[in-house]
């Protein structure tokens, strides 16, 4: 078919989104081999730690980062001035990579908690918070899901967002508001002075370094997929558009050409002179 | 605004009050369901003792579902969102309108509840004065928490199911902060009940102000 062939088209991710991807590779190359290899093990945790250097960094990307951004986007959306599409496809590809991140989190967390803690699960309040922030995300995955009409679909994801992102601080503050099992912030506690030190600590930052360029390449390639599935979708609906017209430009003309388009259920469509607009 | 909110509310209330939906669907389930927890935990008074203080606020929180989803119900019918956008009433006055009226709807069946757990669970409440506080800021976090959401469903098709997973998880708090306090208040100590007001308050505090912000965009949607 013509039209299909038409529709095929070449995409090339921009530059900056190629030099973000090959330096978060390189980056986590780097965490990695310091992690496993360099950074020696630690006296009370032994090869444990080294979930360290992946565990903060995720749930960082996850919990600040990504609901963070989720909620800025939403936001500028909803504020008259800065409306645009760009921003609500913004917040849907951070929530959507966020969600990932949440789940790994919750993952390193358990993997780490069954040796330590000797129980996968905790009722622990920043666990606990961390999961319900989880379904919390979700929920607006699914309402993302719901068709509607592209505006309203986005106005409401905007609000969502928001309201949900409002549950955020409650999981920060949660360590202080309830006395847990789960230690404290080791980088960004009170007097903001690190407690971790040497080549640790230096991992542990590369390792927040890594994982903050892998979160800004996924959500640029969830931006681009977003853009694209739009296109397609108004694409392919003006094809079956124009196929039902064609259609009921056959059938009025076989059934005597009243001028009226059908539809092949029988449901009156627009009239073909309306295509161009 | 506040007038447009106590038209809302007035409006809400008496059509519950006429269709009495809430009083003879939505408060049967609510004992019902403290029958069925019973059931579940078996008939041994000191566990449903322990377990009433949780068992009473889960209750409250399916009705909240229930309650904002009817809510929304009695808007779904033809143009009757229209009707409300165009008729010139402040989005932050329905917002607080429906919360209210959603409030109100969730005292009465707070107090019906309570009747039913003495009854039925053999529980008194030692410091009213906290319980009454808990329930108070907690009707307020379930109401407005529970009118954003039901707007933010409202008119779509999976609306049914979508519902409690969107406000359940935002509402989890209150559940876990209004049994603790509640629980203070029925076997003490008096002092962690208290401390848990800190949470239902600046929950019902933000998203009544997140309400009022937020619902104006949201009603354009409709």
């Amino acid at each position: 078919m013509s039209t299909s062939e038409k529709t095929v088209t070449v995409v090339r991710r921009p530059r900056w989104l190629r030099v973000v991807g090959a330096l978060a590779l390189v980056s986590t190359a780097a965490t990695v081999w310091l992690g496993l290899w360099v950074t020696p093990p630690d006296a009370v945790q032994k090869n444990l730690v080294r979930l360290v250097y992946l565990h903060p960094p995720i749930a960082w990307v996850a919990l600040y980062l990504a609901f963070g951004l989720s909620a800025l986007a939403s936001l500028l959306y909803l504020w008259r001035r800065t409306r645009s599409m760009f921003w609500d496809r913004l917040a849907a590809s951070s929530v959507e990579v966020g969600v990932v991140f949440n789940a790994l989190t919750l993952a390193t967390g358990m993997i780490w908690g069954r040796p330590t803690w000797g129980v996968w699960w905790t009722w622990d309040a920043r666990l606990t918070s961390t999961a319900l922030l989880l379904v919390l995300f979700l929920g607006y995955l699914a309402l993302r899901r719901v068709p509607v009409d592209p505006e309203v679909r986005a106005r409401r994801c905007a609000v969502a967002a928001l309201i949900a992102f409002v549950d955020v601080p409650i999981v920060h503050f949660s360590v202080i508001w309830w006395q847990t099992l789960h230690q404290g912030a080791t980088v960004l506690n009170a007097n903001l002075s690190p407690t971790i030190h040497g080549s640790m600590a230096w991992t542990l930052l590369l390792g927040f370094i890594a994982l903050t360029l892998v979160f800004v390449w996924m959500v640029g390639v969830r931006y681009q997929i977003e853009v694209l599935a739009d296109r397609t979708g108004a694409e392919r609906l003006e094809v079956s558009l124009a196929e039902r017209w064609a259609e009921g430009d056959l059938d009025s003309s076989t059934a005597g050409g009243n001028g009226h388009a059908n539809g092949a259920n029988g449901s009156p469509v627009r009239s073909p002179t309306r295509v161009g607009q | 605004m506040w007038r447009d909110a106590l038209l809302v509310a007035g409006k809400d209330l008496r059509i519950e009050l006429r269709s009495r939906v809430a009083l003879w669907q939505v408060l049967p389930v609510a004992v019902l369901s403290l029958v069925l927890y019973a059931f579940a935990l078996g008939p041994a008074r000191h566990t449903l003792a322990a377990a009433a203080p949780g068992l009473f606020w889960l209750a409250v929180l399916f009705s909240t579902v229930l309650a904002t989803q009817r809510s929304f119900a009695i808007e779904s019918g033809e143009g009757t969102r229209d009707g409300l956008r165009v008729s010139g009433i402040d989005p932050a006055g329905v917002f607080l309108g429906k919360a209210a009226a959603v409030a109100a709807e969730l005292a009465v069946l707070q107090v019906v509840l309570w009747a039913a757990m003495t009854l039925l669970f053999g529980v008194h409440i030692h410091t009213a004065w906290l319980a009454i506080v808990a329930s108070f800021l907690a009707t307020i976090g379930l109401a407005t928490a529970g009118t954003l959401y039901g707007a933010l469903s409202a008119g779509l098709r999976v609306r049914e199911t979508l519902l409690p997973l969107l406000v359940l998880p935002v509402l989890a708090p209150v559940l876990l902060a209004a049994s603790r306090a509640w629980s203070g208040a029925l076997t003490g100590p008096v002092s962690s009940g208290e401390s848990w007001l800190r949470i239902l308050g600046p929950f019902a505090a933000v998203y009544l102000v997140v309400g009022i912000v937020l619902y104006g965009p949201l009603l354009e949607t409709a």
